[in-house]
């Protein structure tokens, strides 16, 4: 993993490219993808949690008082908008 | 040591089983090779402790040796032709992943027009896939080289897949004697996998993962680097396999090189009829020799070298086509590694044998005799011919 932080010259990366420990994609913020962002009308929002099952990233979170979406690994693919029951998420340009 | 008769296909099968394979995986239909069909029967008998995995493919097939050798398994599969060309992708996965996998290739024609015989387009076609790549002459060849593969497959310094290539038809489904080795004596030239295995769940690990343009490059460089260990391990193995065997093998087998004036490079079972003209012509005081190349990938270049130095041409014999390229491509490989080196040395290149395709005595004979013509002063540097085709 620290070989994603430190930029390891080719004699010292993993042989076979294994890494050799776990959870490395948390690693990696694929947020910069994104061209379309997801916002949660909080008001129009029913807690239902669908957007929440339906990210593919999880880069919808639970928080007390609903959902947040995480903006470090959210694609911006919009599957919590166009999901959403109630219309709360919109999605805007970038 | 015992003498049977076996085909190139049965001798290495008969290698596997005694190399104590953990995981078989294989697609039992044409073009196979007896080698997994003869596998099979080790099994059916309980002859071997293996698992052997049926697959819908020679794509699942790599892909379920992949896998096993991941687990630290000795992994064994087989293939030709078309069957390798399906595994392309997969052979560049098995060498970047660094499986030690063993694979006995039967080296046919790829369609179309469909043709099952021998040549070695589906080799040349995966050339640069990363694996080690060996080119046996005959099924004692076959028989050693199998033994020998897995110990420098498996050498902690190397780790890379080996093929076993024998000429389709002429050599694996000709039988021969074979001098076969003690089950003991193989057991202890060839202990069991050692090392630690990739798929742990004590520890976890991401395997295969995606490295793009800030990545790539530097797991590509390591791999090259890997193939310049693979000479050195090969030595090693050789050595000690001489030791119960009695017989050395090394990188190539030369014939009649003192003093030659012109030597044949080929592999494979034409290196037969290459030795047996040129001791004809040695006998009537012709200067020619053979240069027999076992291992193809890694190119043995400085070796090559110091062995063609005294030579004015040598004849570089390519059975395949490398569709719009200068040379055949084991003509491309000798040419780069004498390019500055030696530069007198004029070259022959003939390309011959496709689908199957005899090539005579009478063949190699005018292949001599024109080396030894390019040996003139007013010969050009270099020629490509097609030998035995019909105009």
């Amino acid at each position: 993993m620290s070989a994603l932080k430190e930029k390891l010259g080719w004699r010292k990366v993993p042989p076979g490219g294994t890494i050799s420990e776990a959870g490395s994609s948390a690693l990696y913020k694929t947020g910069a993808w994104r061209s379309f962002k997801p916002v949660i009308d909080k008001a129009k929002c029913t807690k239902c949690l669908i957007c929440w099952i339906y990210c593919p990233d999880m880069a919808v979170k639970r928080v007390n008082d609903g959902v947040e979406i995480d903006y470090e690994y959210c694609k911006g693919c919009g599957i919590c908008a166009a999901e959403c029951p109630v219309k709360a998420i919109r999605m805007e340009e970038e | 040591m015992k003498r049977i008769g076996l085909t190139g296909d049965e001798a290495i099968a008969y290698a596997a089983k005694q190399c104590d394979v953990d995981v078989v995986s294989a697609y039992p239909i044409t073009p196979q090779t007896i080698i997994v069909e003869k596998y099979s029967e080790y099994v059916a008998n309980g002859e071997v402790d293996t698992e052997f995995i049926n697959v819908e493919s020679e794509h699942s097939a790599l892909s379920a040796c992949i896998g096993a050798s991941l687990t630290g398994a000795r992994v064994f599969t087989a293939t030709a032709s078309q069957g390798l060309a399906l595994m392309h992708e997969l052979l560049y996965i098995a060498s970047s992943l660094r499986c030690p996998i063993v694979m006995g290739i039967a080296n046919r024609s790829l369609s179309a027009p469909l043709n099952i015989h021998g040549d070695h387009s589906d080799m040349m076609g995966s050339r640069d896939c990363g694996w080690i790549q060996i080119f046996a002459e005959n099924a004692q060849e076959a028989y050693d080289w199998t033994i020998q593969a897995f110990r420098l497959s498996e050498d902690p310094e190397v780790l890379l897949p080996s093929s076993v290539n024998i000429d389709g038809f002429i050599i694996s489904h000709s039988m021969e004697g074979v001098e076969v080795l003690e089950d003991e004596a193989v057991r202890a030239f060839l202990p069991p996998r050692s090392g630690a295995c990739a798929v742990d769940p004590r520890r976890p690990s991401t395997i295969g993962p995606v490295a793009l343009p800030d990545y790539y490059f530097e797991f590509k460089r390591q791999q090259a680097e890997v193939m310049k260990r693979v000479p050195v391990a090969l030595e090693r193995v050789c050595r000690e396999f001489n030791r119960i065997s009695g017989r050395r093998y090394g990188k190539f087998q030369s014939y009649g090189m003192d003093g030659a004036r012109t030597a044949i490079i080929c592999m494979g079972s034409a290196a037969g009829t290459a030795r047996h003209v040129a001791k004809a012509l040695r006998g009537k005081g012709e200067r020619v020799g053979v240069v027999k190349l076992w291992l193809y990938r890694p190119f043995p270049v400085d070796e090559l070298v110091r062995e063609l130095e005294g030579l004015r041409s040598v004849v570089v014999m390519d059975r395949a086509i490398s569709f719009g390229a200068p040379f055949g491509p084991l003509c491309s490989d000798l040419i780069g590694t004498i390019h500055g080196k030696l530069p007198k040395l004029k070259v022959l290149n003939a390309i011959y044998g496709l689908g199957g395709r005899d090539i005579t005595e009478k063949d190699v004979e005018g292949l001599y005799r024109e080396g030894l013509r390019m040996a003139e002063a007013k010969a050009p540097m270099v020629r490509v011919k097609y030998v035995g085709v019909r105009e």
